[in-house]
This record gives structure tokens, C-alpha cells and sequence, in this order.
């Protein structure tokens, strides 16, 4: 059912996908380079300076962010004023390495999707990097956290720039390094220290995805590059595209948290809050959804590998909703809505042509909705002793003004509170889901009610209701380098929506994404609209019936539901890898080791001994026996060298 | 006459040693360090200079050839060629950096510290012998002659079982020794056979070898490299040796000589036996993958870091002998750089460990916990070298790994998918040792211990700068294997598959 909607959609959409033909950066190169060049330096000084960079590390750190961020502005601006088919540009910086056929270029593209991409990497990076200075000003390894965020940061622009998949797989694996290394900055915690692997373990699986992939690409097209792969994946055949499409969908599915590679970013939330935001809300994680979309002209040929990117994305929106609802962990709940929000950008890409925009569009309002909570998050437990049980919070909204009305625009725009950011971009992928499929629609409708009712129970733990403080915490607001960047995330959360005035974001990612026309609901869009704000609605009610007029006891509840227990449990993810991977690898690790001994050395030796009584050597070792036989080869050795001068000279 | 200097190359090292071994005993206790040091880094120079001085044409250059034993055939024949580039290279970039890292590890071994650097400075000059030789029968001659200087270097420094370990490597070598040499007497019947007995590499290819002889004296060759490089079945002298070895003995051991496998491979079965190569093609396959997923899962399972790093050669080792045998451009330009970029790696991953093995005093991974926050830079070098181990992009063995796994995908794609496991498990097995000695309270035998001083750092600074370097450009290395590779391709017989969809075919 599900394809044969989508068969209708290309049909209706018409046309091939738009295809990779950018032109020369000119006078752009200049701004498309320092973009990335900023922050790596900063990186780099700051590792290798050592000490010496300790004092104004942090302030490096957060000028060459933003001054990255400037050069995405100036690149931005470059663009808009061109003419639509004049909006990508690429800038070739050397030759990466050529092996037979295959030369992969180091190059830059630049077009209106990684445009969107610069803007929020950097401008929410900025921001973080701005409210970092506060929010580790007594970390004695705050130098450190700020290279690797500068690290970071490049990595994640190298991902969104490169012209080539190998040149995604550098930027991909370097943001999974940077997470690894802030995931696990507190390491002396082993929670943390495991946490870290674990996220780039299960990274690892993810990328086994790519691998393979920019296997099956380059023994399809000889070629990796975006320009000529998608000038010819019109003339591969649609078993090909399918598994293209699966293994890019595999490398997507461990970035960006989708089942069933999710477990590992709920874990992930051991690392210094603003790394969550920053690292595990608003960019990488959004990874895998900018690869499908990058990928748009393998999907377009292959109806089975986008269905099947619109159902994992469904099966996360749900599952990460879920896991939001029962947890009690302030970082972990965002986490879980973090999982369930990516599955609905996930979602649209999944839905083809009608769907990427809004996928972006979904992707670039919730990167600032949720890095504003994230960031919230952070001031709150900054004023509560890194407390981050929900059940110790309550009544926090006078102590905490600022960060209370800011965390509140996020929670409205994530919940889709009419005009705010998430109201538009989460309205158009139900509307778009509905219209294609309704089974994935409705799942998607669904999600939106869960998602208030969770967030809602978030705000009333948090804010609302009574004290339920430790004894020894005393509330207090956050510093202004702290408040200001969560001011400017609040405004862009509640006035984000305006991309979509006049479809303009829809009409600016066209060159990339393509345009097609979405099949038409036989209702209007405004009664979907309604319809998704009662469904809404009926989850906020439901949370304040709960959490709003009961007390909420300071001790978690033991006698919960089946649903409830199963989302404090991630929903078994950690136990089914223990079953299905980890303990069966645990077992071959200990038998192979025995194998090797007893069997591979032991039969080997075992077989000399029988054949030469090479042991009784061995035990002659003692007595000088294997030095005298190793003395005559040298000897011989020294005969044969006499022999070779000799015959030379003869 | 113009100068022999690939003979100057090899001879150079061999007369620091025996100078370094005449020094009088009443010298200064570093005079023989500095003479040695001094000597690998002119070695180095020249090194560097014929690099430089190569032409990236390919084919064989600075050729010497001069009759040696007329009645066998065996000639002093050295030549140059890409393969051979870029491991002499190596030897030469190794062999100093290794003296610098163990300046005072000879200090207390059974010859001292002079043995000690004569013997690094013999190895090098022997294994330089044997990536240059190209005659069968000097090769061999060399290849056995490098068993001595690794046997007194494991015998006379290291652990408390050395003796045991040196004499199971020299027993497990001589034994792929003697399999080669059946081979090699082999090859002078077939030559005489076919006319003048010869061993000159160039001439063997030429001959038209009986099929089943062919496959039989592939088969000694074979196995000889495969002990050497080691793969599964026959790697278990390998753990055993570095875990009682010093951290330099083992990175001349793994990251030069076990080369010797994988290049004989390229240069002698391949080249010398091109059909018994493609029919033992899906064996060699098999057994490389094996050792990919078995060296990683023995690597997870090590409780001693030199064990554990042994291990991750095994692994390794099993991408190399993949990617050759997969005999396509990517495959095999992946290999070769590989090799290179192997060496670079585990010399890192050997001489960091033996940095922290030697301050702890315990090669036992659960001896240690929390080392970063008492030695940050000692911690920090040990987590990039890991991660240039498990191949993580703008490390330089990334792009050898990417070249060797699309190469078997391209070969068949169920060879590439199994083999991409690997990628997994180097991410735990890296981590997880960084995770168990690294992070966490600190442990206490590694409170108070030192971070790392300025010869340490200093020392392997070298290897970091060119991980790094070759992880963002390695084309200059490439330039000079590509044309080698082709060479092997058109002996052997075999050319790229064409891709299914090439530009302008009707869809």
C-alpha cells in the first residue's frame, strides 16, 4: 500500500530528480574555506598549545565559531541574490588519494540544503559555544571541552560541505570522534567513559552502512563524487538504488539514533549538558536525515528503501515518545523526544519529493527549539546542584524567570502550539504523511499527542507544582553569558515558523530536494491543522490531570505500568543487544581465547614437537644449544657475504 | 661506474653496527647510542633522497646487477620499485625513532645498550637487503640472515620468558624458512629446466611454469609469508614474542619485517606464479577475512596491552593479504599503502604502550584505571594512536582500509561485507583498552605517574605528524604504488571489472 502511494507521488511529481551541477565558487571560495578552516585551527591550537592556551581558550574557541558563522551569513547572502540554477557552487581543494578508476577529490559543495545546514551549525554553535563560557567557568579542563567543541564543529561542516560520500565519511567519523571525546569529558566517571564508547561503537555498526555503501556506489558508478553519481543513477537498475539506499539508511539509522541503532543516545546525555544540545539535539544527530536528503537522487529511483526510511522513522517517532513519557531524568526525557523528533524528520525524507523540505524545515526548528531546552535544561540543573531528577525540581518558574519563560517558548514550539516554529514544521509532515500513507499518518498524529502530553509533564515537574527540592539547593538564575544565548534560542523558536511564509523554504531547497506536488487531502489543510492541535490539546490534558493537580512524590513510584516500566527501560534496547550481541561476543572473545592456546598454538607445536623433537631444543635453550645454532648462521651468513666479494672480485 | 647506492643504502646500517659493536668498552655509556642513532638517521637521509630522486614512472630504478654464483643462477641484483619504495621508507623513518623511544630499555638487557643498537642497526640494514633483492636466492639469503639480529634483540631485552619467546619465533621462522627453500631449489630446476638457471625475479616471471609445479612451489612461498605476515593459523608465535619483547623489538618486528610476508606475496607469488595465484585466490581470501575477524575478537579478549596490540596485527595483516589477493587497483594500492600506514600505526600503538607498560611496571590491562588524569599527554597520544589503528578518517590507515574493503566489495561483495565487520570490532577492542586503562578513578599503582618528557614525545612525534599528514594526503605515496600496482596487475593477468553504469549507456 505504502508504495503504491508513493508510485503515484513520482507520477504525479513528474520529471527527474534535480541533479548535482554546481559552478565554480569565485569570489566565494574565499568565505567557503574559512568556514571550516576557523574552527580546525582553533582546534588545533588549542590541543596542541597545551597550557599555555588555558586562560583564553574558551575565548578562541567561541571567536572562531563565530566567525564562522559570519562566513556563513556572507555565503548565504552570496547565494540568495543568484539566480535559482546558479545557487551551487563547489570549490575542489586537492586530490584525498586515486587508486585505479577512483580518484576522490577533497571538495566543497555549497548549495541551498548545505546553506541551511552552515547557518544552524554555526549560529546555534555560536551561541553554545557563548553559554559554554559560563556554563564550565569552574571545569579545570574547560580549554579542553572548547577544542573539542571547535572540533566538532568543523567535523560537522566538513559533513555538510563535501562534494564526495568519502568526504561525508571524514566529516560523519570526525563528529562521531568529537562526540566520543565530550560524551566521555568527565571520564574519571566510568558511566561516562562507557557511555562514550558505546555511542561510537554502536556509530561503528552505523557505519558499516557507509562503508559498504561508497562500496556499491563506486562499483556502480566508478565514481563517489555527488555530481556524477547522481548524473547517473537514472541508468542503474532499481535492485541497486534499493540497496544503496538500505546501506545509506543503515549509516543514517546509527547518526541519527533510529531504530534499531537508538540505544546509545540516551546514554549519551553523561556528557556536559551543553554538548546535548549542541551535539545530541540540534546538528549531529541530524546527520542521517541530511544523507537521505543529500541522497535524494538514489531514493527517488528506489520506491522499497524510502518506505522503508519512512517506517523507521515512524517506528522512532513512537518508540522515542514513549521512552520521553517515563522518564524522569530531565536530559533523558529531552533525549527521548530528541529520538522521537528526528524519526519524524526521518519520516518526511522517507516520503520522497513531497516530504525533504519539510524534513529540513522540521530539522532546522527543532535544532533551535531543542537546543533552547537543552540549554534550559543545563541553567536549571546549573541552579540546583547538577540535580537532574525532575522529581527533586517544582515551582522553579519564580526562582528561575528567564529560564523558565525561554524553556517555555521551546516547550510551545515543540508541542506545535499554533504559530510557534513547530507548529508549522511538524504540521506540514503529518499533513504530507496523511496524504501518502495513512497509516503513517495517523502514527504520525499520534506522536503529536504524546509529545504534549510528555513535554507538558516535563514543564509541570519543573516549573510548577511544589518545592520538592534537595535541602541544600537554593535556585538561583543563571549568569547573562548564560541567559542571552537561551533569550536568542526562545525568539527563534517562537518566530522560526516564517521560513515557511510563502513556502519559502520549500522553494529555496528546490534545486536540492526537487518539487513535487503532494497528494491532496480531501480535507483542507486547516481542518488537519485542527485536528492535530486537539489531538495535542488532549495529551496536555491529560498531563495536568497527572502531574498538574496530584503531588508528584519525590521517590519514583514502583508500581507502575507495564508501558511505564518498559520506557524507564528504553524499552529493553540494552538488554536485547546484551542478549542478541553482547553476551554471545563475550562467550567467542573467552572460547577463542582458549581455542588459540590449546588448539591453534598448542596443535602447532604439538605437531613440531612430534615431528622434530623440537622441544628437546626448546629445553636446550639453557645450555646454550640454539645460541651456538643461531651463532653458525650468523657464521654462515658471514661466509656467504666472503663468497659474494669474492666471486665479485674474481 | 655510477654509485651502487642501494648497496649503500643496505651497507651503511651494517657498518654502524659492526662499528657500534667495536667501540671500546671504556667509551661513554651513550657513545654507542649516538654513534647508532647517528647512523640510522644518515641512512634516513638517504633514504629520503632516493625517495626523492625516483621517478614516479614506476618500474624498477637504481638497478645493480652482478653475477654471483654462476652454477645456480643466484645473482646480487637490487632494484628499487614502487612496492619496495615505500616500505624501505619505512624501515628507514622506524629504525631512529625506535633508538629514540628506547634509549635506556638496552640499559639493563643481557648485552647492554651497545648490543642492543648494533643489532637494531644490523636488522635494519638485513631487512633493507630483503625489499630490495631482486634475485630469489639473495632474498632468501637475506630473509633468513634477519632471524639472527631479532633473535638476540628478543633473547637479550624484555621480559622475564624471552628466551622461551625468541626460541619459539626462531623455531616457527626457520620452519617457514625450510618450506621456501624447497621452493626455491625448485625454481633452479625449473630454470635449468628451461635453459640457464636464473633467480633473477625478472626472468623467473617470464618462465613457463608446469601448472601443478607451479602451485606447489607457490604453496612453500606462501606459507613461509604467511608465518611471517601472520595469519591465521600459523600467528601465535606473534603474541607470544611481543609480550616478552621490548616495545622496540616489536615495532621492528610487526611494523618492518612481518612486511616481508605481504611484500613476498606481491613480489614473489604474484609475480613469479601468477596462476597458481588466482587458483588459490578464494582459499587466501577466506583464511585473510579469518584473520580479520579472529585477530580482532583475540585482540577484544587480551587481557595484556603487547598481547593485545599483537593482535590487532593479526587483523590487519588479514586486511593486507585481502587486498592483494583481491588483485584489483583499489585492492591492491590499498595494501600496499597498508603496509605503510600499518607500520606508522603500530608503532605508535607499541611504543605509547611501552611508555605506560614501563612506568607501571605490568603489561596486565586490569593494573590500570584513570591514567589520563594523572598523564593527559601520555593518555591523549595512546587515544590517537588507537584511533589510527581502528582506521578512523584523516588517520592515514583510513584511506589504505577503504581502498582494501571497496577493493574485496568490488571482488565480490559478500568478501567486502564480512570483512567491513572488522570496523566494528577495532572500535572495540580500541576503545574499550583506552576505556580500561584511560578513563575511570585512577588505579592505585598509577597515582603519581609521570607524564610523558621531551625524548618520548619527541621520539614518536615523527609517526604522529605523518598519521596525520597521510590521513588528509596521501596521494604522493600513491603516485609512486599505482604504477607498481599496475605492473603487478598486467603480470599477473588480471584488470578492473568495468562499472555497470558508466555515462552514456541507454538506461
Amino acid at each position: 500500500m505504502i508504495s503504491t502511494a508513493i508510485d503515484v507521488l513520482t507520477a504525479e511529481g513528474g520529471g527527474m530528480p534535480p541533479l548535482v551541477e554546481p559552478g565554480a565558487a569565485g569570489s566565494l571560495a574565499l568565505p567557503l574555506v574559512l568556514v571550516i578552516a576557523l574552527p580546525a585551527l582553533g582546534a588545533a591550537v588549542l590541543l596542541l598549545g597545551g597550557r599555555r592556551t588555558d586562560a583564553w581558550g574558551h575565548l578562541l574557541g567561541t571567536a572562531t565559531v563565530v566567525g564562522s558563522f559570519v562566513c556563513s551569513l556572507w555565503l548565504f547572502l552570496g547565494i540568495l541574490g543568484r539566480p535559482e540554477d546558479e545557487r551551487q557552487i563547489t570549490q575542489s581543494l586537492w586530490t584525498w588519494f586515486s587508486a585505479g578508476e577512483w580518484t576522490v577529490d577533497l571538495g566543497l559543495l555549497y548549495d541551498p540544503l548545505s546553506a541551511l545546514f552552515l547557518l544552524l551549525i554555526t549560529g546555534v554553535g555560536a551561541l553554545i559555544h557563548v553559554y559554554s563560557i559560563g556554563y564550565m567557568e569552574h571545569d579545570v579542563r574547560r580549554r579542553r571541552f572548547f577544542a573539542y567543541l571547535n572540533l566538532f564543529v568543523a567535523a560537522m561542516l566538513v559533513l555538510v560541505l563535501s562534494s564526495d560520500y568519502v568526504g561525508v565519511f571524514l566529516g560523519w567519523e570526525g563528529v562521531g570522534l568529537a562526540s566520543y571525546l565530550l560524551i566521555g569529558f568527565w571520564q574519571h566517571k566510568p558511566s561516562a567513559a562507557a557511555a562514550a564508547k558505546k555511542a561510537f561503537v554502536i556509530n561503528r555498526v552505523g557505519d558499516i552502512g557507509l562503508s559498504l555503501g561508497v562500496g556499491l556506489i563506486f562499483f556502480t558508478f566508478h565514481t563517489t563524487s555527488f555530481d556524477e553519481v547522481s548524473a547517473l543513477t537514472s541508468e542503474a537498475s532499481a535492485g541497486v538504488m534499493t540497496a544503496i539506499g538500505l546501506l545509506l539508511l543503515l549509516a543514517a539509522c546509527g547518526k541519527s539514533a533510529q531504530f534499531p541503532l537508538q540505544s546509545w543516545l540516551l546514554d549519551a546525555m553523561e556528557g556536559p549538558t551543553p554538548v546535548s544540545a549542541l551535539i545530541h539535539a540540534a546538528t549531529m544527530v541530524t546527520a542521517g536525515v541530511y544523507l537521505i536528503v543529500r541522497s535524494q537522487f538514489v531514493f527517488e529511483y528506489t520506491d522499497a528503501a524510502r518506505t522503508a526510511v519512512a517506517v523507521i522513522g515512524t517506528i522512532t517517532l513512537l518508540m522515542g515518545a514513549w521512552i520521553g513519557c517515563a522518564k524522569d531524568d530531565i536530559k533523558k526525557t529531552l533525549a527521548g523526544s530528541t529520538m522521537s523528533q528526528i524519526g519524524y524528520m526521518v519520516l518526511a525524507a522517507g516520503l520522497g519529493v513531497a516530504g525533504y523540505a519539510y524534513a529540513i524545515f522540521h530539522l532546522v526548528a527543532h535544532g533551535a527549539f531543542k537546543a533552547n531546552m537543552f540549554l534550559g535544561a543545563g541553567s536549571v540543573m546549573h541552579g540546583t546542584n547538577d540535580d537532574v531528577d525532575m522529581r527533586h525540581y517544582g515551582a522553579l518558574q519564580k526562582a528561575m524567570p528567564v529560564t523558565f519563560i525561554t524553556f517555555a517558548m521551546g516547550y510551545l514550539a515543540i508541542i506545535g502550539f499554533p504559530g510557534f516554529s513547530g507548529f508549522w514544521s511538524k504540521d506540514r509532515i503529518i499533513e504530507t504523511a496523511l496524504a501518502e500513507n495513512l497509516v503513517l499518518g495517523l502514527c504520525a498524529l499520534l506522536g503529536a499527542g504524546v509529545t504534549g502530553f510528555y513535554m507538558t509533564r516535563l514543564m509541570l515537574m519543573t516549573f510548577f507544582g511544589e518545592k520538592r527540592w534537595e535541602d541544600d539547593v537554593h535556585p538561583h538564575e543563571s549568569p547573562k553569558v548564560m541567559t542571552i544565548p537561551l533569550i536568542v534560542l526562545a525568539a527563534l523558536s517562537v518566530f522560526g515558523g516564517i521560513m515557511i511564509a510563502g513556502d519559502w523554504i520549500k522553494k529555496f531547497l528546490a534545486p536540492v530536494t526537487g518539487e513535487g506536488e503532494a497528494h491532496h487531502l480531501p480535507v483542507s489543510p486547516l481542518v488537519i491543522s485542527l485536528v492535530v492541535t486537539v489531538v495535542v490539546a488532549i495529551g496536555v490534558a491529560v498531563a495536568w490531570m497527572l502531574f498538574g493537580r496530584r503531588e508528584i512524590p519525590r521517590e519514583a513510584p514502583t508500581d507502575v505500568s507495564p508501558f511505564t516500566r518498559a520506557g524507564r527501560h528504553d524499552l529493553y534496547g540494552d538488554a536485547i543487544n546484551d542478549v542478541l550481541v553482547v553476551g554471545p561476543s563475550k562467550q567467542l572473545t573467552a572460547g577463542l581465547a582458549t581455542f588459540d592456546r590449546a588448539v591453534v598454538d598448542g596443535g602447532a607445536m604439538g605437531t613440531a614437537s612430534a615431528i622434530g623433537g623440537l622441544s628437546a631444543v626448546a629445553r636446550r635453550v639453557q645450555n646454550g644449544f640454539v645460541r651456538s645454532y643461531a651463532l653458525a648462521l650468523l657464521g654462515g651468513a658471514a661466509l656467504v657475504l666472503l663468497a659474494l666479494v669474492a666471486v665479485s672480485f674474481a | 661506474m655510477s654509485i651502487p647506492v642501494l648497496s649503500v643504502l643496505l651497507l651503511l646500517p651494517i657498518l654502524g653496527s659492526v662499528v657500534v659493536a667495536l667501540l671500546p668498552a671504556r667509551a661513554a655509556a651513550t657513545a654507542p647510542k649516538t654513534v647508532a642513532l647517528g647512523f640510522s638517521l644518515v641512512t634516513l637521509v638517504l633514504g629520503v633522497g632516493l625517495a626523492v630522486a625516483y621517478e614516479p614512472t614506476g618500474g624498477e630504478q637504481f638497478v645493480e646487477e652482478v653475477e654471483w654464483i654462476g652454477v645456480f643462477g643466484a645473482h646480487y641484483a637490487l632494484a628499487l620499485d614502487g612496492v619496495g619504495l615505500a616500505l624501505v621508507l619505512l624501515t628507514c623513518i622506524l629504525t631512529p625513532v625506535v633508538m629514540l623511544a628506547s634509549w635506556h630499555d638496552g640499559d639493563e638487557g643481557r648485552w647492554g645498550a651497545k648490543g642492543m643498537f648494533a643489532w637494531i642497526l644490523a636488522l635494519q640494514g638485513l631487512s633493507l637487503g630483503v625489499f630490495l633483492a631482486v634475485d630469489v636466492f639473495l632474498f632468501y639469503v637475506f630473509f633468513e640472515a634477519t632471524l639472527i639480529p631479532v633473535y638476540f634483540l628478543v633473547a637479550g631485552y624484555g621480559g622475564p620468558e624471552r628466551v622461551r619467546a625468541a626460541v619459539k619465533f626462531l623455531l616457527w621462522s626457520l620452519a617457514g624458512g625450510l618450506v621456501m627453500l624447497a621452493s626455491v631449489v625448485g625454481l633452479y630446476a625449473v630454470s635449468s629446466a628451461a635453459g640457464e638457471p636464473t633467480y633473477l625475479v625478472r626472468e623467473l616471471a617470464e618462465l613457463d611454469i608446469d601448472t601443478w609445479a607451479g602451485r606447489w612451489m607457490f604453496l612453500g612461498f606462501f606459507i613461509a609469508f604467511a608465518i611471517k605476515a601472520p595469519m591465521f593459523p600459523v600467528h601465535t608465535w606473534l603474541p607470544d614474542t611481543t609480550q616478552q619483547a621490548t616495545p622496540g623489538t616489536s615495532v621492528l618486528l610487526v611494523s618492518v619485517l612481518d612486511k616481508v610476508g605481504t611484500f613476498g606475496m606481491i613480489r614473489f607469488c604474484l609475480e613469479i606464479f601468477p596462476e597458481a595465484s588466482v587458483w588459490a585466490t578464494p582459499v587466501v581470501v577466506v583464511l585473510a577475512i579469518f584473520s580479520i575477524l579472529y585477530g580482532a575478537l583475540m585482540a577484544i579478549g587480551s587481557s595484556d596491552i603487547m598481547r593485545l596490540i599483537a593482535y590487532t596485527s593479526v587483523s590487519h595483516f588479514g586486511f593486507i593479504v585481502l587486498g592483494i589477493f583481491v588483485m584489483n587497483s583499489q585492492g591492491l594500492s590499498g595494501a600496499n599503502l597498508y603496509m605503510f600506514n600499518h607500520g606508522l600505526s603500530t608503532a605508535a600503538l607499541f611504543l605509547i604502550g611501552g611508555y605506560l607498560v614501563k612506568r607501571r611496571g605490568s603489561q596486565r590491562i586490569e593494573d590500570f584505571g584513570g591514567v589520563e588524569k594523572v598523564a593527559p599527554v601520555l593518555a591523549g597520544l595512546f587515544l590517537v594512536a588507537g584511533l589510527s589503528s581502528l582506521a578512523l578518517p584523516g588517520l592515514s590507515p583510513f584511506v589504505s582500509e577503504l581502498l582494501v574493503i571497496v577493493g574485496a566489495f568490488v571482488w565480490s561483495p559478500w568478501a567486502g561485507a564480512v570483512a567491513v565487520l572488522g570496523i566494528v570490532l577495532a572500535a572495540v577492542y580500541v576503545l574499550w583498552l583506552y576505556q580500561r586503562t584511560m578513563t575511570g578513578p585512577v588505579a592505585p599503582g598509577v597515582t603519581g605517574m609521570r607524564d610523558l618528557g621531551v625524548r618520548e614525545i619527541g621520539a614518536v612525534a615523527p609517526l604522529f605528524a605523518l598519521i596525520v599528514l597521510l590521513g588528509f594526503y596521501p596521494q604522493p605515496l600513491l603516485d609512486v604504488i599505482n604504477p607498481a600496482v599496475d605492473d603487478t596487475m598486467s603480470q599477473v593477468g588480471t584488470t578492473d571489472p568495468q562499472p555497470s553504469v558508466t555515462e552514456g549507456e541507454a538506461p
